[in-house]
């Protein structure tokens, strides 16, 4: 997979923007959004205004001038740490975006109108229905669908592969994606999408939060940290009337610190950097998601659909094997293969000459002139070579040899039927070649699976995801190779209409299914799917009812995708676990201190052995702001997923982020309280 | 002293050893499939017919939640209009008791509709024989009925896929009043009737003493009222000592039949919901998370009380028979502390023994008890309250685990997590501002203002008033009904204050998890895969445990560190 440039996790130039949005979107109307850090603003208010009475009255009820100030700094730095973890988020994703904005550059096109004149325009003019024209050497302008024409087109600037594509008119690969170069030939294409409106153009504004709608988990997420919120504001306001009927008079900074530290101000910073970032990881992968949601229903994908061609197998069948039927010797047997097919363009063709090759057959250097190609058609079913000695070589199916031989009186051996049946059943496409309508033996053709692919399916059942082979093949060569390449279900001779199906009866079971396709045929199935992932090479119907978009026409990349998805639910589930989790030591911290003067008792809950009650707040409120900060790389890159069953991810990821979040803040605290102690 | 542990072990073994079988049993009542007690149909059929309830009609959540209200709405105008006209009633009033004062007889109504049973009166000084029966008798099995008629219903919205009826509410009513309490409440009281407990329609005893003084012994239907009252995690006692008066609680063996019964449905509940849903596992993996805490709390207490006090040691008092300050003799330290964790995590509220004058931690072991409300519960509404924590816990954990979270199946979205995290807020949210308000109000009272202050209700100043009046409030949350005593309770602002309380905490978590299963039977189910978390592992018992202690722990920490442990340290 080409991968676009890394951007590091905190360049110079996105940190400055950063640091600039920060301010920015302190404005409580955008604030609002995030009902968690939208409260710790209110605090941070009511602390600005005590700070001020305290400078004007000289009243020190409620503390120290100082003391007052410093919270206020610091309530006010913890939103300032939320707002960058948001604001990072986006500026990475906008500089992705920017990259992506750059090939998008006003171009100029030679339009060409319904009369046939040419005029140039600039890019940025073309209508949905537009026509113009592109050669060699120049720049597509805009999105659209080859109408006239085939080209070879460099698509490195989107994708980073640098090996051209070929694309042309009619079929499936029609598609010509804006900011691309057109190497050779000259192409006719027809805009298809507005200005602004092609998915490039959606995508950056996708990434750079704009038009960043709440996933479904994420809306749930928010409303139970929002319950959290509520408990601890209860617990807050409460503590007063307690304290009052104990004697202890609890200032408004100390109320507002405990609050501030109890609800899970961690992961309500950093809950929509994580969403930003699992859609800029996605990006990174060079698949443009067209909704959050899309990305997050990846990672629960229970189904996923693949096409057996150029994703389980290389490409088309290869010649594996010659077998000679009794009486042809081997070498024999290999240059008449070979000399069959030396003008055969087919990939099935050149794959015979290869293999006849790599056992060192070689044939002399004929003036191909006189050779008479016999070309495959759909009523002799064969195809060959007539050489200038008269000698006709003839491969095909058995069915058709067997009619062309047993028209000129021959017998076709039963040896050779038997290999034939053989090679079937194991998978592979019998070609049997004929010299002057007697058999000379059989050529094994097979599927070669792609290396790695066994075991990205072994990967893809332990996260719970069931694979299914699409494919036109026959039933019994289908499961042949299902059964070799380890996925758990096929289709075989599939139709549009049987993928739709598949599709439907799947997702009645309350399943979700993911699949890919590039074809106009596809269109229905991309869109009936949970997760459909249209290759951008292919058409623009197909791209239309996908809810992704593969830059890279990988068809793996739905592994990448579904990995995406179930790491954006797990930085998010665990983040959370962490905060609350950090909650046991902030009241081990909190709580002796409001109560030191009139409670003495109380102290032995000081397990932290924490210097003064001022420190101990005050340490309490550094660790839960400093702590934002510090998670911001691990909301960015995700946490890790490891497909090892969810018993024990679960196991692991409370060991990790529920044991350590009990723990970490009660070492973090105590050494924040040492630092603290030397001043105050 | 072994005795004492190996008693209370005893009580424990049995119950769950027999809650397995009761566990088959309730939920062959529930599927309406054959067992001996069919008997008892035509009775049920005459009730229904009279009553016009065809109880074979299919009803979506929000009939079934409307039936349940109407049904103890009835209840509750039923049990305020004789209240306040005992006075007047031509029978079973041998001693003549008279009407009961406005805002305690809409206490005591609200109390008993809802399963709570908090006392702000003595049952022999303030209720008839006639009300005792009529109402207070009736009202604990009614109320135990609802409470595990709609956890059947819960059951079998689990179960169910893309359908919008649940069950029919009255037919599970009746049939867990007729087919579960009516039968074991029959037994258990024969038993407690040959152990010295009275059941007579006789008035008050005058018994001259071997001083020559002449003295009223109370009496009445007491054995029919004890049973219920335990089996149906009621709690309403018949004297205002509840099971520390010797017709109540007679001997030791009483005692532990009582504690048994206390336990034995809310047990056996957790049981019949791995049975019901063909998941045994998951029940004994829930009931495991509960017993974790259970035992726990157990251990704390007996080792507090048989422990002894050591401000008392330090007078140079013997405290070998441990802390006895508000202990029947006949039952000693352990029973009483295993007692005390039963009834508060039950939400049953009877007691053997003063709360008040356990230690602080004993106490502050209580209040946590009905603070989680969970640990087996109240018949019916303490899974109901655990399934609360198990939606909280599923959602965090699927979040975890890379997968948007399902329950058995059903996805767990926006919807289920709002009403989910409302009822998990509105125990705190009772409980916190139910407290604050009151130590505000303390705190003024008299212009005196802190712990030396002399509100008129608080006998106690200082943290263990506090614990009172946080105890109070919890109780009634919790649908527990107990009382750390030692509060003057019986003022207008307590018997409205509590009634509120005791009507918001009891309607609210029922209504509020059947509105989530509405929605979750409503929904298709997801098939099992690897990615699927198994809720019956050791990982997602962990989940639990920890959702349960983060939000009743840490929500209720300070109020805890005020109260009992302020009070501990202190010692």
């Amino acid at each position: 997979m080409a991968k676009s440039t890394q951007t590091g996790l905190f360049e110079k130039a996105l940190v400055k923007q950063a640091i600039k949005q920060s301010f920015i979107k302190l404005n409580p109307m955008v604030m609002i959004k995030n009902p968690v850090m939208f409260t710790v603003e209110i605090g941070t208010l009511v602390m600005f205004l005590v700070t001020g009475y305290i400078l004007f009255s000289g009243d020190t009820a409620q503390g120290s001038f100082t003391y007052n100030l410093v919270v206020f700094l610091l309530l006010l730095i913890t939103l300032l740490f939320a707002n960058f973890a948001e604001a990072i988020a986006e500026a990475r994703g906008k500089a992705q975006a920017e990259s992506l904005r750059k090939t998008r550059e006003e171009t100029p096109a030679r339009q060409v109108s319904l009369s046939g004149e040419i005029k140039t325009v600039s890019s940025s003019q073309l209508k949905k229905g537009d026509m113009f024209i592109v050669e060699a050497g120049e720049i597509i302008p805009t999105d659209g669908e080859i109408i006239e024409g085939l080209a070879s087109i460099d698509e490195s600037a989107i994708t980073g592969e640098s090996a051209p594509v070929i694309r042309e008119a009619g079929g499936d690969h029609s598609s010509v994606t804006g900011g691309t170069k057109v190497l050779s030939d000259k192409i006719k294409v027809m805009v298809t999408t507005h200005p602004g409106e092609s998915f490039l153009d959606k995508m950056i504004a996708l990434v750079e939060g704009a038009s960043r709608q709440k996933t479904p988990n994420e809306v749930a997420l928010t409303i139970l940290l929002a319950g959290f919120s509520l408990v601890f504001l209860l617990v807050t306001v409460t503590l007063k009337p307690f304290a009052d009927y104990a004697q202890t008079p609890i200032t408004i900074a100390a109320l507002i610190s405990l609050f501030v530290c109890l609800i899970p101000t961690t992961i309500g910073g950093l809950l929509s950097a994580i969403g930003i970032a699992g859609m800029d990881r996605a990006l990174r992968a060079n698949v443009i998601a067209k909704s959050g949601k899309a990305v997050e229903t990846a990672g629960d994908i229970d189904v996923l659909l693949l096409d057996k061609t150029g994703t389980i197998t290389i490409g088309n069948r290869k010649a594996t094997h010659f077998f000679p039927t009794d009486g042809v010797d081997s070498t024999g047997f290999a240059r008449k293969a070979l000399v069959s097919s030396l003008a055969d363009e087919t990939p099935e063709g050149k794959s015979i000459v290869e293999l006849a090759r790599s056992q060192k057959v070689e044939v002399r250097q004929v003036d191909a002139s006189r050779w008479r190609m016999i070309k495959f058609t759909a009523e002799t079913r064969t195809s060959g070579i007539d050489l200038p000695d008269g000698t006709r070589l003839r491969k095909g199916s058995v069915d058709a040899i067997r009619k062309l031989v047993e028209c000129a009186g021959n017998q076709v051996s039963d040896r050779t039927l038997t290999k034939v049946e053989e090679i079937a059943s194991n998978g592979g496409t019998p070609l049997v070649l004929s010299e002057n309508e007697k058999v000379l033996g059989v050529i094994q053709l097979e599927d070669i699976i792609k290396t790695g692919i066994t075991e990205r399916f072994e990967r893809l059942r332990r996260m719970g995801v069931k694979t299914v082979m699409v494919t036109g093949d026959n039933p019994l060569t289908a499961k042949y190779i299902a059964e070799k390449a380890g996925v758990d279900d096929f289709i075989a001779q599939a139709t549009p209409e049987d993928k739709l199906q598949y599709i439907r009866k799947e997702q009645g079971e309350g399943k979700l299914v993911a699949m890919m396709g590039d074809g106009t045929n596809d269109a229905p199935a991309l869109a009936q799917a949970d997760v459909g992932v249209a290759m951008n090479s292919g058409t623009q119907a197909a791209k239309e009812a996908g809810n992704m978009v593969d830059l890279d026409n990988d068809p793996t990349k739905l592994i990448e995708v579904v990995e995406i998805g179930k790491q954006l639910l797990i930085t998010r589930g665990t983040l959370t676990t962490f905060s609350i989790a950090n909650d046991v030591a902030k009241f081990f911290a909190i709580i002796p201190a409001l109560f030191i003067a009139s409670i003495p008792g109380l102290q032995s809950l000081n397990i932290m052995r924490l210097e003064s009650p001022e420190s101990a707040i005050l340490s309490a409120v550094i660790f839960n702001a400093i702590i934002i900060p510090l998670l911001i790389p691990l909301a960015l890159r995700g946490v890790a997923y490891k497909p090892i069953g969810a018993g024990a991810l679960l196991t692991r990821n409370l060991l990790i982020y529920g044991l350590g979040g009990v723990i970490v803040p009660f070492i973090g605290i105590k050494i924040i309280d040492l630092i603290v102690g030397l001043f105050v | 002293m072994f005795q004492e542990i190996l008693g209370i072990i005893a009580i424990f073994l049995l119950a769950v050893v027999l809650a397995i079988p009761l566990g088959k049993y309730i939920v062959k009542v529930f599927k309406n499939e054959k067992t001996w007690s069919d008997f008892i149909a035509p009775l049920e059929g005459f009730i229904f017919r009279i009553s016009t309830i065809d109880p074979t009609e299919p009803m979506d959540w929000k009939q079934n939640m409307k039936a349940m209200l109407v049904l103890n709405g009835v209840f509750f105008v039923w049990a305020m209009l004789l209240l306040l006209t005992q006075g007047i009633h031509p029978f079973w009033n041998p001693d003549n008791i008279a009407a009961m004062e406005p805002t305690q007889a809409f206490n005591t109504a609200v109390s008993f509709t809802t399963n709570t049973n908090l006392q702000h009166y003595s049952g022999e000084a303030s209720a008839s024989y006639l009300t005792q029966l009529l109402v207070f008798c009736f009202l604990q099995f009614v109320s135990a009925g609802t409470g595990i008629a709609a956890l059947a219903l819960l059951f079998q919205g689990l179960l169910l896929k893309q359908s919008t009826t649940l069950g029919n509410f009255y037919n599970l009513f009746l049939k867990s009043c007729t087919r579960i309490l009516l039968p074991i409440s029959v037994v258990i009281a024969i038993i407690l009737l040959t152990n010295g407990m009275p059941a007579t329609f006789k008035g008050a005893e005058q018994v001259i003493t071997l001083q020559g003084d002449t003295v009223s012994i109370a009496r009445g239907p007491v054995a029919p009222m004890v049973t219920i009252k335990q089996l149906g995690t009621n709690g309403g006692g018949y004297f205002g000592s509840n099971s520390t008066h010797p017709f109540e609680n007679p001997n030791y063996l009483t005692n532990m039949v009582e504690n048994f019964a206390i336990i034995l449905i809310p047990i056996a509940l957790v049981f019949a919901f791995g049975f019901y849903i063909h998941r045994p596992r998951l029940g004994y993996a829930f009931f495991c998370v509960m017993t974790l805490l259970f035992l726990l709390f157990v251990g704390i207490s007996v080792s507090q009380e048989m422990g002894g006090n050591p401000m008392l040691a330090k007078m140079g008092i013997d405290i070998t028979a441990g802390n006895m300050e508000g202990k029947e003799v006949r039952f000693g330290t352990a029973a009483s502390s295993m007692w005390g964790v039963s009834t508060t995590s039950t939400s049953n509220g009877s007691v053997n023994s003063m709360h008040d004058s356990h230690m602080p931690l004993s106490g502050g072991v209580f209040i946590l008890d009905m603070m989680i409300n969970a640990i087996y519960g109240g018949v019916g509404v303490g899974l109901i309250n655990f399934f609360v924590f198990v939606v909280i816990g599923v959602f965090i954990s699927g979040l975890m685990v890379g997968r948007t979270p399902e329950l058995l199946g059903k996805k767990i979205e926006a919807k289920e997590i709002k009403i989910a995290a409302l009822i998990a807020i509105l125990h705190p949210m009772l409980i916190l501002v139910g407290t604050a308000l009151s130590s505000h109000l303390a705190a003024g009272n008299g212009g005196e203002v802190g712990y030396g202050g002399s509100a008129q209700w608080l006998n106690n100043p200082s943290f263990h008033g506090f614990s009172e009046m946080l105890y109070e409030f919890t109780s009634s949350s919790a649908n527990n009904g107990s009382g750390f005593e030692g509060l003057g309770d019986n003022t207008p602002f307590w018997n409205i204050a509590c009634g509120v309380v005791m009507l918001m905490g009891r309607f609210l978590p029922i209504i509020g998890p059947l509105a989530i299963i509405g929605s979750l039977a409503a929904k298709k189910s997801v098939p099992q895969s690897a990615g699927t978390l198994q809720l019956d592992s050791y990982a997602f018992s962990a989940v639990l445990l920890s959702v349960i202690i983060i939000i009743a722990a840490l929500s209720f920490f300070p109020a805890l560190a005020l109260g009992p442990l302020a009070e501990y340290f202190m010692i």
